[in-house]
């Protein structure tokens, strides 16, 4: 796991009048890892932002009734993927119009890879492959693409994967392994 | 034959690892474009929403639209209302000036009629003395 992605349940004994300061602790830890999920899915920096903010506000008219089941980060992320499905069903069009005005193109947020250590050809490559992953994952089904980027941008187990969606376990697999074998086959292809 | 399946084996392991290090860069580009749109900072440009303005706007609209179809509607009607009863009135006074035709055209009838009795009673009634008389106006009037 990568550090500062926390999937670990809290402890939820708590009196009503810290639960707004509680809240204020959660959404400053886990509104970094909600965004990022959200911009992965929808490729849109306003629109991960808003419902970014929806997901929260929600969460907040909620938080009453969180029981700490799970842990606060599962429960947040259940609500956002919620949301994101709400949005794809309900503005597909306008969706789809907001998104060719205001997406970046997959191109250019390959641009963001760290160069790190590696020459400017390594870079190149490096960041053409990225852009063919992308591809790739734009063109994948809601639920695959949701089960991909858990898995390999949240880097989330199977387990927390299948609690968060609502799947089983055996199904997480199915569609990761399906959306992988594209990854690959489109990468495969590239070469 | 095993020459084929080494090749195999070697180009999955290969392509794992492509895949693997791909599936890496992708993570990496994608918390890199996050961490720098999260921290970039916004500036606000309206403090409410375009399409608040427009819903706005769209209800006060509608609502002037409700308020003058009201108002023109409720003078309409009071119009409306002035009307019938002018024309109902009128319609009453014609009525009336009917009815007072009728009865005056009724009074004269009466009065042409009892004067025609009475003119035919004092003619059929004749003093005996003047029946002789009488009796040649009758002859006279024969052709």
């Amino acid at each position: 796991m990568a550090a500062g992605i926390v999937w670990e349940p809290m402890t939820m004994a708590r009196p009503e009048e810290n639960a707004a300061e509680e809240f204020s602790a959660v959404v400053a830890r886990h509104r970094p890892q909600i965004f990022r999920f959200l911009l992965a899915s929808t490729r849109d920096v306003d629109l991960a932002e808003t419902l970014t903010q929806e997901c929260f506000l929600k969460a907040h008219r909620n938080w009453r009734s969180f029981r700490g089941d799970s842990s606060a980060m599962t429960w947040l992320m259940r609500i956002a993927i919620n949301l994101q499905k709400d949005h794809w069903r309900n503005r597909r069009l306008q969706f789809w119009r907001h998104t060719q005005n205001n997406a970046v193109a997959l191109d250019e947020a390959s641009e963001w890879l760290p160069s790190g250590e590696r020459s400017v050809e390594q870079q190149l490559l490096a960041r053409e492959r990225v852009a063919q992953v992308s591809k790739t994952v734009e063109r994948l089904s809601e639920r695959q693409r949701t089960v991909f980027l858990l898995r390999f941008v949240e880097e989330a187990e199977l387990s927390e994967i299948a609690r968060v969606t609502g799947l089983s376990e055996g199904t997480v697999k199915a569609h990761l392994s399906r959306a992988v074998a594209r990854v690959r086959a489109e990468l495969g292809g590239k070469r | 034959m095993f020459k084929d399946k080494f090749a195999g084996k070697v180009q999955n392991q290969v392509q794992d690892a492509e895949l693997g290090e791909a599936l890496r860069d992708f993570r990496l580009s994608v918390h890199a474009w996050s961490d720098a749109a999260f921290s970039c900072p916004r500036t606000v440009v309206a403090a409410v929403a375009p399409g608040r303005v427009w819903r706005l706007a769209a209800g006060w609209a509608l609502g002037c639209l409700l308020v003058a179809g009201g108002a023109s509607a409720g003078f309409w009607q009071h119009h409306q209302r002035q009307m019938e009863i002018r024309l109902a009135a009128a319609r009453v006074a014609e009525q009336q000036r009917l009815v007072a035709l009728q009865r005056e055209q009724q009074a004269r009838q009466d009065d042409e009629d009892l004067l025609a009795k009475v003119d035919s009673d004092v003619s059929r009634v004749v003093p005996a003395a003047m029946e002789p008389l009488a009796q040649l106006m009758v002859e006279d009037d024969t052709p």
